[in-house]
């Protein structure tokens, strides 16, 4: 992300940050791979066709699905659309203000997207109404309600939980009718959900707050589905990776998408 | 009049039920939840803070800055593209005109109050929710205030006034058509901030459409305090 992660020893917040973890203490008492309290709320945008709000510690995204009929693409003809956007909005942070999305809400929208279509948790030829023709695009819109770090952690639960509670509306081979809903859901068979783990010298936390986020060397973002495939890697971060390293930060994300996972 | 039984079976003056909250996002220096009937807003305000650019910026007085905006899936229909049509700029501008006269920005030169409405659903009368919210979350931030502000839609159906209109009421299709008026009203100097007007209306109707809405306008004001006593424990006990 765009945030501060200078290495140089005239950072002392990042000083500060790696005494208290040499000292085994986190700014919010957790230990480094300890998530915070995670809640899932389906439902939360009746005009979405699929929406939940979830909230991790006092970081709050809210997700939700549009679905509509489009032409589809010409070299995917039997598939249909999904579109993934982030919208960083300048209520949830004074850091963001309004206008079109930066760097960070594109990265953060592009590591929820692959993860979601390199695991092929949506079946798009499902979404095929006629070849060429018509097909169901599938619009995933991610708002902030609330930044206290891990942003993409969030969202990316948000996303699946959204894309989980979506029914089709009616359809009658002309026209959408949004009032009506059929109930029947989206062809959705994975849940790839992405964490994000970050390195500050010799240390590695799981589930970063906004402080920890202005000072870290490099973090990982790593999308795992159920059967523990990774589907999307996102480094970020000034500093370089060794392979251990990346193992390491790869054990980690898979043990706490597990755990997110069950919160679905 | 034909217009007799509103089409969701509420009274003729009963507006939809609301929820309020204040102080829901933890970022803002004050913030605020506004639900009325399918319609959800959320308030946050940051400031005051330090203007930019500085050209904006007025040594007399704090400003006063509004953002209106719908998340992308808020529509009853299509999905909303993100970023500010045109329908979202005049909103943001009518809603700071709305809460304008009862904040005092005087103490803060140079300053701008940032005030950021978010929709994650809608159903009609969203601006006025907005505004609802925001006053609740002006208040909430600690804003020196000269009183809350309120807001709602007033309007006429078939020949019929009623309060608070949805949409199956702002689309209903009939002889005598709709007219929809959404209106701000601040209680203690019983004024109007904010007058818009989809359709047609005599001027008979118009004055008789006001005064119904101020009396909508006190309902709401005093869930809005409700709400906002309630964040600070004084309600009662």
């Amino acid at each position: 992300m765009s945030m501060v992660n200078k290495m140089s020893k005239k950072n002392p917040a990042r000083d500060h940050l790696l005494k208290a973890l040499e000292a085994g203490i986190r700014l919010d008492g957790r230990g480094p791979e300890q998530f915070r309290e995670v809640e899932v709320h389906y439902g939360v945008s009746n005009t979405a066709e699929g929406s939940a709000l979830v909230k991790i510690g006092d970081t709050v995204v809210i997700a939700g699905v549009k679905l509509s009929v489009e032409t589809p693409f010409p070299d995917t003809p039997e598939e249909g659309i999904i579109m993934v956007n982030a919208e960083l909005l300048p209520l949830s942070s004074p850091r963001f203000e309004p206008g079109p999305p930066g760097i960070e809400a594109i990265e953060l929208a592009r590591i929820v997207d692959r993860g979601l279509r390199e695991s092929r948790a949506l079946d798009l030829r499902a979404l095929c109404i006629k070849k060429g023709e018509k097909v169901w695009a599938v619009s995933l819109d991610v708002c902030t309600i609330n930044d206290a770090g891990n942003l993409v952690d969030v969202a990316g639960l948000a996303a699946i939980a959204a894309l989980q509670d979506a029914v089709f509306p009616e359809y009658d081979g002309v026209e959408v009718n949004y009032k009506e809903k059929t109930g029947k859901k989206l062809p959705l068979s994975k849940t790839p959900i992405p964490i994000t783990v970050l390195k500050i010298g010799d240390y590695f936390l799981a589930d970063p707050l906004e402080e920890e986020l202005a000072s870290y060397d490099a973090r990982l973002t790593v999308t795992t589905t159920a059967d523990g495939t990774i589907c999307s890697l996102q480094k970020g971060g000034d500093a370089a990776l060794t392979v251990k390293d990346i193992g390491k930060m790869i054990d980690i994300s898979m043990v706490q998408a597990k755990i997110l996972r069950s919160k679905l | 009049m034909t217009y007799i039984t509103r089409l969701d079976g509420r009274k003729q003056f009963e507006i939809r039920p609301i929820v309020a909250k204040a102080g829901v996002i933890k970022n803002a220096d004050g913030s605020a939840y506004f639900k009325i009937g399918n319609t959800v807003a959320y308030a946050a305000v940051y400031g005051p803070r330090e203007l930019h650019p500085k050209f904006l910026q007025d040594p007399s007085t704090g400003v006063l800055r509004c953002n209106y905006n719908m998340m992308p899936f808020s529509g009853m229909g299509n999905r909303v593209r993100p970023g500010q049509n045109r329908r979202a700029k005049e909103i943001s501008l009518v809603t700071e005109k709305a809460l304008l006269p009862v904040v005092d920005l005087k103490e803060f030169p140079n300053a701008v109050v940032d005030v950021f409405i978010e929709l994650p659903q809608t159903d009609a009368g969203s601006r006025c929710a907005g505004i609802c919210a925001a006053s609740m979350a002006l208040a909430d931030a600690g804003i020196p205030m000269k009183d809350l502000v309120s807001a709602v839609s007033v309007g006429s159906v078939d020949g019929t006034l009623v309060v608070d209109l949805d949409y199956l009421e702002e689309a209903y299709e009939c002889k005598e058509g709709v007219a929809d008026i959404p209106v701000a009203y601040i209680p203690s100097t019983q004024e109007i901030s904010l007058l818009q007007m989809d359709g047609e209306i005599t001027k008979e109707h118009l004055i008789e459409a006001l005064e119904i809405g101020k009396k909508a306008c006190q309902e709401i004001i005093e869930i809005q305090k409700i709400a906002l006593k309630e964040k600070y424990n004084v309600n009662g006990e």
